[in-house]
């Protein structure tokens, strides 16, 4: 829930609004969209919500723990355990093989889970990778590599699965796949963020929230 | 689910595998600094050991007199033909034995400018004549047969000893005791070889000028046989030079009196003596010098190490920023997937100290390496103490934690927004 939230940039002096008193509640379950036309504040607004932004003011809530009160640790271990990301350009580590990409968020809880390689194997199985664990990122396509990155962001069993132009590197039927699969999460009850600029992937998700100059300008419920 | 050390250690030498030139480069600094150091040390302990022993084998309860040739005197200078007398004298002798209570034992010592001789071989050993006193006096070890005695002075016997590089020289295959070698003009029967001593550098090679090559015959023996002066010509010049006795060891009775004696001789010596012609030997002060300069040399050593280890350092520091510069976008996913501050830092510090304990391991074995083939090819005696591979070990990995931490902090205070945007 976020709630009078600004965020404020200065940029050689010039203080620039990305968010101007922004207030809005995703719920448990729900799938929206995020539109609107470059610099309207939706990466902000996803910063902010993957808590790796603050706000310069207002309240940002997760699961009704004020973040602001958190330290930078404290807001890590949020990250680490309630958080699932998923980025444009998959954002794999290179060095790392399918398995341990996908392990990744589990290294950085105070108490890591101890199934974590068993959790990581079935998901790459669910996500179709079952037969590549061990490859490195960069013998992967990029479809397959978008699949890592899901995978790796339900290891943590997030309460939110914040995605940014998820599908935006993919050709039309590779993104056809990464969105099905949303679907599919979205009906298992997870909570989905997506930002993007494509018309036909904001309207399938459950809700479209159209942003203009840090504000709200459009709520829209599709389904 | 594992997440510790030992993963994290994996993981750092799997991304310092991606770039192996550039890490192999970077633990070079540290591996030379860690080998130069071992090594150093290594050379550093032999020379000083070496000097401690050769004087030691003076005695360290000794004060040696020795005649030594006085500056040119401008005034006596061209003559074709001179006699230059100088050196220790006998009256010296005897005012010492009458003088000093705290003296043991005195043992003049003469040098004898003769060739030897066995069948066709011949050598220019120095030809000494000594007391039978000497050899307790200066603690050498006898290889085979024995020492001169005191009835070979009564007799004014015809007997030698030999050492150990003039019996391998003059009996190569043969068993020199009993066998009859020429010195200058007189045949004298060899009843005991010297044992060799320790190796010494010096000794290499060299038999007419080692420590090891000396023939030693009967002190009155000499006197007889050779005359009552040294005369010997010198090569290169015409001078004959007249010494009455070459040394006078004085064996003192404890170590407490050995710099009474010494300056006491020093006096005595000068108050008889219108040049200098002589120099008191003192192997006590000699060790106490051995001791300051092995010091200077170990602080020497240690700024060359600290500058080494310095170098490798900033190099290792230098890497790493520009690999925290490189994999920004790295650290910007690892922070938005949860990664704290603190695992960032160890991440880069891991990545350091491997690269820096890694070249110090290295460093160490080429280190223990060098020694020996200074040792082989450069004639020097070297000896690894336990402590330099450790202390130069251990340095190395201090370095690597020094020199990590602030690339290490760098790359944990970017801001994870930011770093997520870096290409």
């Amino acid at each position: 829930m976020l709630d009078g939230v600004s965020r404020v940039y200065n940029m050689g002096g010039q203080s620039l609004r990305a968010l101007d008193r922004f207030s809005f509640e995703f719920r448990r379950g729900e799938y929206w969209s995020i539109m609107g036309s470059s610099g309207s504040g939706k990466s902000t607004l996803l910063n902010i919500l993957g808590c790796i932004d603050r706000p310069t003011e207002g309240r940002y809530l997760v699961r009704g723990e004020d973040t602001g009160r958190l330290d930078d640790d404290a807001l890590s271990e949020l990250r680490s355990r309630h958080l699932g990301f998923i980025f444009q350009s998959y954002n794999l580590i290179a060095q790392l093989d399918v398995l341990e990409n996908i392990t990744v968020p589990l290294l950085y809880q105070d108490d890591p889970p101890k199934d974590g390689w068993e959790r990581a194997k079935h998901l790459a199985e669910r996500v179709g990778l079952g037969s590549r664990l061990h490859h490195r990122p960069r013998e992967l396509s990029g479809g397959q590599q978008q699949r890592v990155a899901i995978a790796r962001a339900l290891i943590n069993d997030p309460a939110m699965i914040l995605a940014d132009e998820a599908t935006g590197n993919l050709d039309s039927k590779t993104a056809e796949e990464i969105l099905a699969l949303f679907d599919e999460l979205h009906g298992e009850g997870k909570t989905i963020v997506i930002v993007t600029h494509e018309p036909d992937v904001g309207e399938r998700a459950q809700h479209l929230l159209r942003l203009k100059d840090g504000c709200i300008e459009e709520v829209r419920h599709q389904r | 689910m594992d997440s510790g050390l030992l993963r994290v250690v994996r993981l750092g030498v799997r991304s310092l595998l991606l770039h192996r030139l550039r890490s192999a480069l970077t633990t070079l600094g540290v591996l030379f600094g860690t080998s130069s150091v071992i090594a150093m040390l290594a050379i550093g302990e032999g020379a000083s050991e070496e000097a401690q022993e050769q004087i030691r084998l003076l005695g360290s309860q000794n004060v040696i007199l020795r005649s030594v040739k006085p500056p040119d005197d401008p005034n006596q200078g061209n003559q074709r033909m001179r006699v230059v007398v100088y050196g220790l004298t006998n009256d010296d002798l005897l005012r010492i034995q009458e003088t000093f209570p705290a003296v043991k034992e005195i043992v003049p010592l003469k040098e004898v400018s003769q060739e030897v001789r066995y069948l066709d071989r011949v050598l220019t050993p120095r030809v000494i004549a000594a007391p039978p006193d000497y050899q307790r006096t200066t603690g050498r070890m006898l290889l085979s047969g024995r020492f001169l005695s005191e009835s070979d002075e009564r007799q004014i016997a015809s007997v030698a000893v030999v050492g150990y590089e003039v019996a391998r020289h003059l009996f190569p295959l043969e068993d020199p005791l009993g066998k009859n070698v020429r010195v200058g003009g007189d045949y004298f029967t060899v009843v005991g070889v010297l044992a060799p001593r320790v190796r010494q550098s010096s000794d290499r090679g060299r038999p007419g000028a080692d420590t090891t090559s000396e023939v030693f015959v009967p002190f009155e023996t000499a006197r007889k046989r050779f005359g009552d002066l040294s005369v010997r010509m010198r090569a290169g010049s015409q001078d004959i030079e007249q010494i009455e006795l070459h040394e006078i060891i004085l064996a003192v009775d404890s170590p407490e009196n050995v710099e009474f004696v010494a300056s006491a001789s020093r006096e005595m010596l000068g108050r008889f003596h219108e040049q200098q012609d002589y120099e008191v030997v003192v192997p006590l002060e000699l060790l106490a010098q051995a001791a300051e300069t092995k010091r200077i040399f170990n602080i020497v050593l240690g700024s060359i190490a600290g500058i080494s280890l310095l170098v490798g350092g900033i190099g290792i520091m230098n890497v790493m920023l520009a690999t925290v510069t490189e994999r920004t976008r790295e650290i910007g996913i690892r922070r938005a997937l949860g990664a704290k501050r603190r695992h960032i830092v160890t991440q880069f510090l891991v990545e350091t100290v491997v690269l820096s304990v890694g070249g110090g391991a290295m460093g160490v074995v080429l280190g223990l390496f060098i020694p020996m083939v200074v040792e082989r090819y450069a004639d020097m005696r070297t000896v690894v103490t336990p402590l330099a591979p450790t202390l130069a070990f251990s340095i190395s990995a201090l370095t690597g934690v020094v020199f990590g931490l602030y690339p290490a902090w760098r790359a944990a205070r970017m801001d994870p927004v930011e770093a997520l945007r870096h290409e």
